[in-house]
């Protein structure tokens, strides 16, 4: 196999606590706590979780909205978490972002064609007429009319928003691209919309995506592979089907059942997590979603921090972090809840 | 709705004529809110028709203003208002105003004044808002030590009362109308630096100025393309209840004898000369009064109707 587009390795994110009134740090959130993920060129990778997981934290280091604190990103065989200046603009023509809030995320006071044309103009790419010509190209890829160029985004629904939001990410061509929620804000008819729009340009442009999600759901229209994280760290990663088929990690099994099966007749074993996400400040020992798992067992998963593994379910690739599912003490029995 | 079908058709067609058209412009969208709005359309009028008189003074004043009339013309110091359409002796030299102290025509001295307040108005709001915007974008946007010099700087000078300060940096400068002018700017400025900069960090972290970011934008291109227009809708606002405070100041400047020195017709200093008159002679307070009190409503009329206008949120 060839080397991934994107390496990330042992990826941590620290953000100060700053408390009395002299603002001074008292200590750090540890938003991301040590990711690694590799993808591949071409794919599509989910990467799911519920908020405050540090999965959108994650997506914007990746593409270097957010300082890394430690660890690091190597994108086609260079590290690029601590790129500056003239390397790190360089950087940005091949990584994009499609941002979650369609309303936030285009400025109100200039007209769409001038928020699409930005990268071009920034890196000084092609005359005036040729810039124009690729921004009335790349709304008609993402299905809009050239006339919209001269709106503004208030005149414009969620879904165009969107829309236009994704031809401001494709219009330099990056290789790789962060979508960070990009239809948790649409309508769900816009939605599927949307979604197939991400996927045919894709397809067309030989697009890297890394797709985050709250929802399975969306994930799994969308998705190649898929990690889930919690509380900053992953703690599965498969291809799609083994994730659906074989879920491993307790967490994974939780937010699946959380799936709605449109169908009254059907009675499924509902895995409904107990207790609220623990807070990044002060993560719990060993395995961080012990408190919460319904299998933990004491003396193990509250001691030790547990390693992505495999799952040894034939598929090298499926990884789960859980003593009980991978590794050494796979055959414990689960605790009785 | 449009329940049958020709009409949904031309509905459609019309629809399209007005995308292909022209695009409106943010501004021009503000500007058609605005004349719906009657606060805004009144203090709009009042202002055009205050700008119109001072720029065609000389056209509307009868006399120089600060020409002496006594041996000239039959009138007596402090005289009263003589209209000859109200039925004022049509032998007597007609003085719609009235003669000061000084036996000079009130009206056109009312006139003039209004060349000194407006000037006063925009020019100390144009600087006190090209500084505080500044200042106030500056710390907002690169934060850290800078922003808190700034800003203490700022709090230090909003901490004086605004008029006591002016007084005293007038005091230090000197008298006179473009000194005044500088003291009710620098006075202003912390105003605009404060609403500024709150709109700068609020700005700052969304998602379109993440995603110039993501583009490759400098520090720069954003602050000045995409961070300074979205914050200038407040202060525009303020901005207009601004040059009605500086109006206001520069009133009182002239009443304290501190802004337009004598001769020159202001306001203010007109409102000071005759206030001891006040009960024998009403009309030469009550004109310039009159005066300043309409171009100030004027300008919070404007004022009100703009913050309305530009609320991105009140689509049209």
């Amino acid at each position: 196999m060839t080397a991934p587009l994107l390496q990330i390795t042992d990826l941590v994110k620290d953000f100060p606590v700053k408390s009395g009134i002299l603002q001074r740090a008292t200590g750090h959130v540890r938003a991301v706590a040590g990711v690694s993920l590799d993808v591949n060129k071409g794919e599509t990778v989910g990467l799911v979780g519920e908020s405050g997981c540090g999965k959108s934290t994650l997506g914007r280091m990746l593409v270097r909205l957010i300082e890394p604190s430690e660890g690091s990103i190597r994108f086609e065989d260079e590290d690029i978490a601590h790129l500056k200046g003239p390397e790190l603009k360089a950087m940005r023509l091949r990584m994009q972002m499609i941002f979650q809030d369609p309303y936030s995320s285009l400025d109100p006071r200039s007209p769409v064609g001038n928020s699409v044309a930005e990268g071009l103009k920034i890196h000084g790419i092609g005359d005036s007429d040729e810039r124009h010509e690729r921004v009335m190209e790349m709304l008609d890829v993402v299905g809009l009319e050239s006339y919209h160029a001269h709106r503004f985004p208030h005149e414009f629904s969620g879904g165009q928003r969107q829309r236009i939001g994704i031809a401001r990410a494709l219009i330099m061509r990056p290789k790789f691209v962060v979508a960070d929620e990009p239809v948790s804000a649409l309508d769900v008819s816009v939605q599927a919309q949307v979604l197939n729009l991400l996927k045919d340009l894709q397809k067309d442009l030989d697009l890297t995506l890394l797709f985050i999600a709250h929802n399975l759901a969306v994930v799994e229209h969308i998705s190649d592979r898929v990690a889930v994280m919690y509380l900053g760290r992953i703690v599965e990663v498969t291809d799609r089907d083994s994730l659906y088929a074989n879920p491993t990690h307790p967490y994974t099994q939780a937010l699946l059942s959380s799936i709605p099966i449109p169908d009254p007749t059907v009675n499924r074993n509902r895995i409904v997590l107990q207790g609220d996400v623990p807070s990044p400040l002060d993560p719990p020992s060993g395995c961080r979603f012990h408190p919460r798992c319904p299998i933990a067992v004491e003396g193990v998963c509250d001691v030790e921090e547990p390693e992505l593994l495999e799952v040894g379910d034939g598929k090298e690739t499926h990884v789960a972090a859980c003593h009980l599912r991978t590794g050494a003490h796979r055959h414990l029995d689960p605790a009785p809840r | 709705m449009a329940d049958d079908k020709p009409r949904l058709e031309d509905l459609a067609a019309a629809d399209e004529e007005r995308l292909l058209d022209k695009p409106t412009g943010l501004w021009r969208g503000a500007w058609r809110r605005l004349l719906r709005r009657k606060g805004g359309v009144i203090g709009l009028f009042i202002i055009g028709l205050m700008v119109l008189v001072a720029l065609l003074a000389p056209l509307i004043a009868p006399y120089d203003p600060n020409e002496v009339l006594i041996g000239k013309e039959d009138v007596v110091k402090r005289g009263d208002p003589c209209v000859h359409l109200f039925g004022c002796d049509s032998e007597k030299p007609q003085h719609i105003m009235g003669v000061d102290g000084n036996v000079r025509d009130q009206f056109s001295r009312v006139v003039y004044g209004s060349r000194v307040s407006l000037s006063v108005g925009f020019s100390t709001v144009l600087v006190a808002f090209t500084v505080g915007a500044t200042l106030g974008a500056v710390a907002g946007f690169w934060g850290g030590w800078l922003d808190n010099v700034i800003m203490r700087i700022m709090d230090v000078v909003l901490g004086f009362p605004s008029l006591l300060l002016a007084i005293a940096i007038v005091a230090d400068l000197g008298r006179g109308i473009r000194n005044t002018l500088l003291a009710i700017a620098i006075v202003s400025i912390p105003v605009y630096a404060r609403v500024m900069r709150s709109s700068v960090l609020a700005i700052r972290e969304l998602d379109y100025v993440a995603a110039s970011r993501a583009l490759g934008a400098s520090k720069m291109r954003i602050l000045v393309t995409r961070v300074m227009p979205n914050a200038l809708t407040p202060l525009v606002v303020i901005g207009t209840l601004g040059i009605a405070t500086a109006i206001l100041d520069m009133a009182a400047f002239g009443f304290l004898g501190l802004g337009a020195q004598p001769p020159a017709a202001e306001w203010g200093s007109m409102l000071a000369s005759e206030r001891n008159q006040v009960f024998s002679a009403p009309h030469l307070v009550f004109f310039p009064g009159l005066a300043i009190m309409i171009t100030v409503l004027g300008f919070n009329l404007l004022g009100d109707g703009l913050r309305d206008a530009l609320d991105p949120s009140l689509a049209d």
